[in-house]
């Protein structure tokens, strides 16, 4: 392991290396998979949409390849990917490495035989009706305890930082290790086992909308306040905005689930609480974003020369994007319109690849590497990938957008179902289109991790170890 | 504010709960009252006249996957039909409530109340958030039998621009020149759909409720 070039900072004390570079590289590389197999189950599924399915067996049915779409690209490729970032972020910050990286070790391979499984229970017919949480009853246990050990072990060295002060990263971090467990074990067991009907319904709202706000979102940014100051070579710009961005995310993102069933049984104050939480939040998330762009001042040409940086402020251009997207779409005379419509896919994509997607490709590209010690083979093909997938998204997006408007109001006028479905088969088509510009780039982006995945491991190119925070270097 | 253990306390730990009360746990106070119905209760004797007709249309196929056409059969059928509901993912393009808005009850029926969502049979609740295909919640008695058998085969067939994907394994293989009958999942899908949004609203809502 001494051969990988950022494993050489020693950790206080000890002779293991700070991070264990290898395991970091495997959830790079598995989440990268797993994002390759959601894509090519999202791509099959949209056939269904043209009447272009194949005819395969029960267990390839559409309905049974979306969920694979959806929960591989959760519990494969973000979780994945987010591990690997957390285990190289977390030991810098912290100066300590994690719990254990033995159970490190372990835990991968726990986790690419629970995806594995996942899928094989997916498509055998097993899910949960629980959306985001499919996961079968039978393996919400096993992922449950994959994510808790996983927390703890990178929960270690946050807690033993003690009464210092630590850096905006770590807030979210931390609070991510204990929301993520909450919110899964609620989602995965009230509505299925103690809630039946409209309150179960609340809290299957409150848990497809935190799993991505208080799992996804706080590893995200709490990657984004570790990566952009690095490359940028310069601090946050207000650390008091960023206070307001943490806290405000905290208190306002787990009040809003139940705006995904606006107009429903549940009881209704629970819907405008949800509606004014939500439209709140916009605010908040405005914070954030202006101090990221405030820091950029004076340095947008290093979108042109850094490509993770351009992952990362597309991704966040995009996140501003999808919040005011939803601080609009949240209000209850536009529900009218687009619930239950094609609008709501556009969104659900452009939030969950189009920010969190990008920030992880983005991280995989800083990252790959340094935990290769080899230079990317192709910094054109990496380019290409950039501009495939961020065209591929947004037309998309865009497209999707229409479409659910076209639908709402279609059906708000009572034309007939079929009408609607005709009206809709050319935004359909142009989806699958947009999926597979969206393919292509991580096929090229695949071809590149390929060429450069370090064959001269032994002797691997003597590249600088990416410093810790406290003394920001060009990476 | 900016160490560990506060954040961990207090936005992990607090603020989720707080949310988790107002949003999660207050509903469940205000449904309280409402009676938690099995099925039996929601799906009371008789059946509709498409378990019956089930029945006769396939003897064979019926008999042999579900036995005779009786009331308990009846309820297994549904049961089995939500698992298959639930399993194909149906419910990621039906949806399961009408809202009182964009004169959806002109096109599916009464407005979804609160009191028939109280039952085992929304555990975990199936109200879905997308619509490729229509509300299904006023679905049962709307179409006959053999329409959705038909439809199942392969929905285009019945809705040339339909989108909905085939399920021929709802089917047993059929000798040369005789048409597929359905198996267990298939009449119990069929049960499920057909039982949807049937039962007598009085059983939800107590004597006296307006339809």
């Amino acid at each position: 392991m001494n051969a990988e070039p950022s494993a050489s900072l020693p950790a206080a004390g000890s002779a293991a290396p700070l991070v264990d570079v290898p395991v970091v590289r495997r959830h790079l590389v598995m989440g990268f998979v797993w994002l390759l197999t959601s894509m090519a189950a999202g791509i099959l599924f949209s056939l269904q949409f043209l009447q272009r399915y194949p005819s395969l067996a029960q267990a390839l049915s559409p309905g049974r390849v979306r969920l694979v779409h959806t929960n591989i690209v959760a519990y494969g490729f973000l979780l994945n990917s987010f591990m690997g970032v957390c285990y190289w972020i977390v030991p810098r910050l912290t100066g300590r490495p994690v719990g254990s990286q033995k159970v490190a070790r372990l835990l991968f391979w726990a986790v690419q035989a629970a995806d594995v499984a996942l899928i094989g229970t997916l498509l055998g017919g097993m899910a949960q009706a629980v959306e985001w949480g499919e996961t079968p009853v039978v393996l919400d246990p096993v992922i449950a305890l994959a994510a808790v050990t996983f927390f703890v072990n990178i929960g270690v060295p946050m807690f033993k930082i003690g009464k210092r002060p630590v850096y905006v990263t770590l807030w979210y971090f931390c609070a991510a290790c204990v929301w993520t467990p909450l919110v899964y074990l609620m989602g995965n067991y009230l509505p299925q086992f103690f809630v039946p009907g409209a309150a179960g319904g609340a809290i299957a709202g409150l848990f497809i909308h935190d799993l991505v706000g208080l799992f996804v979102t706080p590893l995200g940014w709490g990657a984004m306040y570790y990566f952009v100051p690095l490359l940028l070579d310069r601090p946050i710009w207000s650390h008091a905005l960023s206070l307001i961005g943490f806290w405000g995310l905290a208190f306002f993102y787990p009040l809003q689930g139940v705006h995904h069933f606006l107009w429903s049984p549940i009881p209704m104050y629970a819907q405008y609480g949800a509606v004014v939480s939500t439209i709140a939040i916009e605010i908040v998330v405005t914070t954030v974003i202006v101090n990221f762009f405030v820091t950029l001042r004076g340095q947008t040409d290093k979108l042109r020369t850094s490509i993770p940086l351009r992952w990362f402020y597309t991704g966040m251009i995009f996140y501003f994007l999808t919040c005011l997207q939803c601080s609009i779409q949240v209000l209850l005379t536009v529900q009218k319109i687009i619930h239950f419509s094609d609008w709501v896919v556009g969104h659900a994509h452009l939030v969950m690849f189009g920010v969190f997607g990008f920030w992880l490709l983005g991280a995989t590209t800083y990252l790959w590497p340094r935990v290769t010690g080899c230079a990317f083979w192709s910094e054109r093909l990496n380019r290409w990938h950039f501009w495939l997938t961020a065209v591929g998204t947004f037309v998309m997006f865009a497209d999707l957008l229409v479409a659910g408007l076209v639908q709402g109001f279609q059906w708000r006028a009572l034309s007939t179902w079929e009408e609607s479905i005709v009206a809709s088969v050319p935004f359909w088509a142009i989806r699958t289109f947009s999926g597979l510009t969206i393919a292509l780039g991580q096929v090229l982006f695949a071809w590149n991790l390929w060429k450069s995945r370090g064959e001269a491991a032994d002797a691997p190119a003597p590249l600088p170890a990416a410093p810790p925070l406290a003394a920001p270097r060009p990476a | 504010m900016e160490r560990v253990r506060a954040i961990c306390l207090i936005a992990g730990v607090f603020f989720f709960a707080l949310a988790f009360a107002l949003m999660g746990v207050l509903p469940i106070l205000s449904l309280h009252d409402l009676p938690v119905a099995k099925l039996e209760e929601i799906a009371p004797a008789p059946p509709p006249p498409s378990w019956d007709d089930l029945a006769r249309r396939w003897p064979e196929a019926f008999k042999r996957e579900i036995g005779e056409p009786t009331v308990e059969n009846w309820h297994r059928a549904i049961r089995r039909g939500r698992d298959v509901y639930v399993g194909e993912a149906c419910w990621h393009c039906h949806s399961q409530f009408v809202r009182p808005v964009s004169n959806e009850s002109l096109r599916f029926g009464p407005v979804s109340t609160a009191a028939e969502y109280q039952n085992e049979m929304q555990m975990p609740v199936l109200f879905g958030t997308r619509r490729v295909g229509p509300d299904l919640t006023r679905e049962g008695g709307k179409r006959p039998n053999d329409w959705h058998a038909a439809h199942f085969w392969n929905p285009p067939d019945v809705v040339p621009v339909s989108v909905m994907p085939r399920y021929p394994w709802f089917f047993s293989a059929a000798a040369e020149g005789q048409a597929p009958a359905l198996n267990r999942d298939g009449f119990s899908i069929l049960a499920y759909v057909q039982w949807l949004g049937t039962w007598p609203r009085t059983a939800v809502e107590g004597e006296g409720s307006s339809p």
